[in-house]
């Protein structure tokens, strides 16, 4: 099946580690970081960069507006 | 940045770098919500329709013609994250402050935001007469069912057995009575024209959440009477939760009482 290959970048400095991207991805890509941010939370990477597809379920439920997702179709 | 590669289907093999481009952009933050970091605990449902409702307003172009009413609650700020003219309305008091600025400026597009204490409490009799005499404006309604602001307190649309600041033991109805269906009850109301009960805790809930505002707008637009769109959502601090358990608490139990879906539209 072909699968779009995605990627997010995650403002670190608004994130606040609320974990709710990492919940809502279909595709396990996400984590909290061991680093802290200025506000001092363990804002979200890309643990599993290879899995994301652009499916922009994470960014949808951010409530921080912190996630931009990229894709390209494969 | 990683510099792990990638196999496309066609044989392509492609860095993150090269994905990460502005022309594979599919979705960022709308320009609409400042650069202000919100103040919100981290994973509030305030935040997501905070972000819908700058979307909107920008998909829909209407930045200069929108005026917000901000309430007392924890979106008492809400005026510093949304780029677009605000009030800032006394507790309870944003839709008779839309009504002034709505017969003002009837060209402008009026939205209130508020939260359960400030509707469904205080600002009982201000909804209700808003929405009576159908005052051309949108209301958003965040129903966490808790004063979120001021500690947890129990409000009145905290439901059964729900455990607050103020109901140690869970609501008890035959002492504090039922959770108030406010929403439902402004159906009756020959002013509304437009009554959804939305979430915003998953991916689908939001693309619907997204749309029951865009639509709220519309019928503003359109001077079609008061439109009111309920949020159910989380106070994750308040309910003592993490942010992800507040979701599925809501889910399990908040719909039960507050079941999502149009409730008028016309
Ligand atoms: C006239 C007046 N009475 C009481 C208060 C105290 N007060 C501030 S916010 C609030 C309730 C907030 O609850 P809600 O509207 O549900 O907003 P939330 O914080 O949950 O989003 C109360 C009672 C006040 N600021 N002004
Ligand atoms: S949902 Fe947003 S704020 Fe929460 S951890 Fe993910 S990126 Fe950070
Ligand atoms: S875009 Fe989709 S697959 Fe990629 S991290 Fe976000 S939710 Fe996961
Ligand atoms: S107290 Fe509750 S409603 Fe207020 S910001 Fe925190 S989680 Fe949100
Ligand atoms: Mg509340």
């Amino acid at each position: 099946m072909a699968r779009n290959k995605g990627a997010v970048v995650v403002n670190i400095e608004r994130c606040k580690g609320c974990h709710l991207c990492e919940e809502a991805c279909p595709s396990d890509v996400l984590e909290m970081n061991q680093q802290t941010n200025a506000m001092g939370y363990h804002y979200a990477y890309m643990a599993n960069a290879e899995a994301c597809t652009g499916c922009v379920s994470c960014a949808y439920v951010c409530p921080d507006a912190c996630i931009t997702v990229y894709r390209v179709k494969s | 940045m990683q510099i792990a590669t990638y196999l496309l289907q066609n044989h392509t093999i492609m860095t993150l770098q090269e994905i990460i481009q502005p022309a594979n952009k599919v979705y960022g933050k709308t320009p609409l919500l400042t650069d202000t970091p919100m103040h919100y605990c981290p994973g509030c449902s305030h935040g997501v329709v905070h972000k819908l409702i700058a979307e909107v307003i920008e998909e829909m172009g209407i930045q200069d013609i929108t005026i917000g009413i901000a309430p007392v609650g924890c979106a008492v700020f809400a005026y510093n994250y949304i780029d677009i003219d605000w009030q800032e309305a006394a507790h309870g008091r944003a839709p008779a402050l839309a009504t002034a600025v709505n017969r003002l400026l009837p060209e402008s597009c009026v939205f209130t935001y508020q939260g359960d204490g400030d509707l469904a409490a205080i600002g009982t009799a201000e909804t209700i007469h808003a929405c009576n005499r159908g005052e051309n404006i949108a209301i958003f309604f965040i129903n966490n069912g808790i004063y979120g602001m001021t500690g947890g307190q129990m409000a009145p649309t905290t439901i059964e057995g729900m455990v607050t600041s103020t109901s140690p033991e869970g609501r008890d109805v035959m002492l504090e009575g039922y959770p108030l269906k406010i929403s439902n009850l402004l159906t009756i109301l020959d002013g509304t024209c437009y009554v959804t009960r939305q979430a915003v805790h998953t991916p689908a809930t939001v693309i619907r959440a997204k749309k029951a505002i865009r639509k709220a707008f519309e019928n503003t637009l359109a001077k079609k009477g008061t439109s009111v769109v309920e949020f159910v959502s989380t106070c994750n601090s308040g309910w003592k939760m993490t942010p992800h358990q507040a979701n599925q608490w809501m889910a399990e139990h908040m719909f039960k009482v507050y079941p999502l879906g149009d409730l008028k539209d016309q």
